[in-house]
């Protein structure tokens, strides 16, 4: 604790004080620390396995998925209904109004998974991969809709709830308690590494990298500026918000960023309707480059590596992250929170990432041979041709500048708008494992909050490319601890389920509306 | 026979005139008041994290508030006035929840002040007595 502190303050406040030469030094100096200590730890979370480039940890959040998909007998398909129902309230009694509802439960935890992994992730995946990375992703986003389901009802059956009636809940709550009652060993220990994972993770990937990108998009548009004004700016915000409780600025966030997800469905949806008779082309390039790779370097391989890897790391599936996100709801049934879950990949994968997918393909900005009908494979950059040699968000931005002119402004004030939900997502986040490992309490929570926003300057600040690498391996780490225990605890999640679907047949679960 | 019901929806707060012609009306023609106070809610709002875990706590709060500071004195001035007199508090839309309340408790009028009508919102969006005229079940007060 006073390690990341002091850490944070002397890295902050030098960076405020000193000039670009100095900071640059710093950088270096840290870089060159974190990747002394901690390299060789990022090396082996990303580490391909033998013949491909295709990282195990992404293999172990696919493999999760599918194993939850066939020990629940497709839930996601035939819970799917169910799913849509509770979230319009059809189950939800009257008498608990004013209590968060499964459909606020959902936003919350959207806010936190949809973002820069929709805009910047998919147009690297497809860069890298083709179009038919699109079709992969789509399946890998499918299958993770069990992994949610999984980790958000266990996230609510084991949460603690206290006698002023704030629940805490999470993957290191059922760790310990469903291990205990399964008379498992190295609960407790196992909930221990869950939650270093997750504050390192939730300042690395969760802030640092977030406001990294957001710099990244401001400068990109008003022309370069000192990061750290950025920092500094979404640090007051963030500190306004989660230290000084001013909840207009969150409700202003929180509303303004389910709009803008749901504004980029839309305008994905009038270029897809512009270009209607595209439609049919752009998914026989998705079916055909799913399976041959349409000149794509590796070919099927390279098309469904792509893809499985950018579903694993945008929804978050088997992250854990989500199951803090969902226990706070108040639900007799656990079960139903993992069903309200299973709509997250659903939206955030199924739809969002493949919106952007089509939009990418549909509009040509990847270049293709008119000779062969093969795209161009840039050797030198390792991916596609693209129009400007651009890619991540630029090339995203660049597809829909095709169709609407104004549509990078809009991007760069959605990317920025994702980035601090996320970022508010991922304080709570880390702060539960805080709590978890330090206790509750008001003074124990503010250390954590401040550190949060100091880090926030820092990554806004700073080129730190393996303090980032470490958070984000970090990040994955949580998977690793997160999964296990899934295998071994899945068996209540079937239980339970079992147990709701028949009282939900013999009537004995009410709907109350029809 | 039993005592006719008026359903109130009351705001609290400035809404003395309307509690009080209320409680004179039922006075007059021997009725008991039923005082409803609605707190807009929507199951479709959004909540950051903390929002959502200090939920539960704060409808405790709320409820507790409006009972204490609403409800409870509504009651009261109204048995003092020998009316008799019960309450609720309500999540939800007020026209919707006011028209079920009225309907669930087969009353047979509604009272409702005029507080707000004159706002723009109220205007452009509809306001809770112009809400009420459109699909009260019973007939309905509005007190100016």
């Amino acid at each position: 604790m006073n390690r990341f502190h002091a850490f944070a303050a002397a890295t902050g406040s030098a960076l405020l004080m000193a000039g670009p030469a100095q900071a640059q030094s710093i950088d270096a100096t840290i870089n060159q620390m974190f990747a002394d200590y901690t390299g060789w730890y990022v090396s082996l979370i990303f580490a391909d396995l033998p013949g491909t480039n295709f990282s195990w940890i992404a293999l172990w959040l696919v493999v999760g998925a599918l194993v939850f998909t066939a020990y629940f007998g497709f839930i996601q398909l035939r819970g799917f209904a169910h799913s849509i129902a509770l979230v319009k309230g059809d189950y939800s009694d009257p008498d608990d109004a004013g209590e968060v509802s499964h459909f606020q439960a959902l936003a919350t935890a959207l806010s936190g998974t949809v973002g820069l992994g929709n805009i910047a992730g998919v147009a690297v995946a497809v860069g890298i991969g083709g179009p038919g990375a699109t079709l992969w992703m789509v399946i890998a986003g499918l299958f993770g809709m069990a992994t949610k389901f999984t980790e958000c009802t266990l996230g609510v059956k084991y949460r603690n709830e206290y006698p002023d009636g704030h629940v805490s809940g999470g993957p290191m709550y059922y760790i310990t308690k469903g291990f205990k009652e399964r008379g498992l060993p190295g609960g407790g220990f196992m909930a221990v590494l869950f939650c270093i994972f997750t504050i390192l993770g939730a300042l690395g990937g969760g802030n640092m990298f977030q406001s990294n990108q957001a710099h990244a998009q401001l400068a990109g548009v008003f022309g370069d500026y000192p990061g750290w004004i950025t920092g500094i700016i979404l640090a007051i915000v963030t500190f306004a918000v989660i230290v000084g409780g001013i909840k207009s600025i969150a409700q202003v966030t929180e509303k303004i960023v389910p709009f803008m997800g749901v504004f980029y469905v839309v305008v994905s949806l009038i270029i897809l309707a512009i270009n209607y008779d595209m439609i049919g082309w752009a998914f026989g390039q998705i079916f055909m480059g799913a399976f041959t790779g349409l000149g794509v370097l590796g070919g099927f391989t390279g098309a469904l590596i792509q893809g499985f890897r950018r579903a694993a790391f945008s929804n978050e599936a088997g992250i854990g992250s989500a199951a803090i996100a969902h226990s706070a709801v108040r639900t007799k049934e656990p079960v139903t929170e993992g069903y309200v879950a299973l709509l997250e990949p659903f939206i955030d994968t199924v739809v969002i990432c493949t919106m952007t997918a089509l939009v990418i393909v549909i509009t040509g900005v990847l270049n293709v041979d008119p000779d062969t009908g093969l795209y161009i494979w840039n050797a030198e950059a390792g991916r596609i041709s693209t129009e400007g040699e651009v890619s991540g968000v630029a090339l995203t931005s660049a597809a829909y500048a095709r169709a609407f002119s104004w549509f990078p402004y809009l991007l760069a004030i959605a990317v920025v708008l994702f980035a601090f939900s996320t970022m508010i997502s991922w304080s709570y986040y880390g702060l539960k494992a805080w709590t978890y490992l330090f206790g509750e309490g008001k003074a124990v929570e503010t250390v954590f909050k401040v550190i949060f926003c100091l880090f926030i300057i820092i990554g806004a600040a700073a080129n730190l490319g393996p303090v980032i690498d470490f958070s984000d391996a970090m990040l994955f780490s949580m998977a690793i601890v997160n999964i296990i225990a899934l295998y071994f605890l899945m068996p209540i999640v079937k239980r339970e389920l079992n147990s709701y679907i028949a009282r939900l047949k013999s009537g004995e679960i009410k709907r109350f509306k029809h | 026979m039993s005592k006719e019901i008026f359903v109130v929806a009351y705001e609290g707060g400035d809404d003395s005139t309307l509690l009080n012609y209320a409680i004179e009306r039922a006075r007059r023609e021997d009725a008991t008041l039923h005082i409803v106070h609605v707190l807009e809610w929507s199951p479709y709002t959004f909540l950051t994290p903390q929002e959502v875990e200090e939920r539960h706590t704060r409808r405790k709060q709320e409820m507790t508030r409006a009972k204490e500071a609403i409800i409870d004195p509504a009651i009261a001035t109204a048995t003092a006035a020998g009316v008799e007199a019960t309450g609720e508090m309500r999540y939800g839309q007020v026209v919707e929840l006011i028209a079920a309340t009225a309907t669930a408790k087969a009353a047979a009028m509604i009272f409702v002040g005029r507080s707000g009508s004159n706002s723009i919102s109220a205007r452009v969006f509809g306001s809770v007595p112009l809400g009420l005229a459109q699909i009260a079940p019973v007939p309905t007060v509005i007190v100016p």
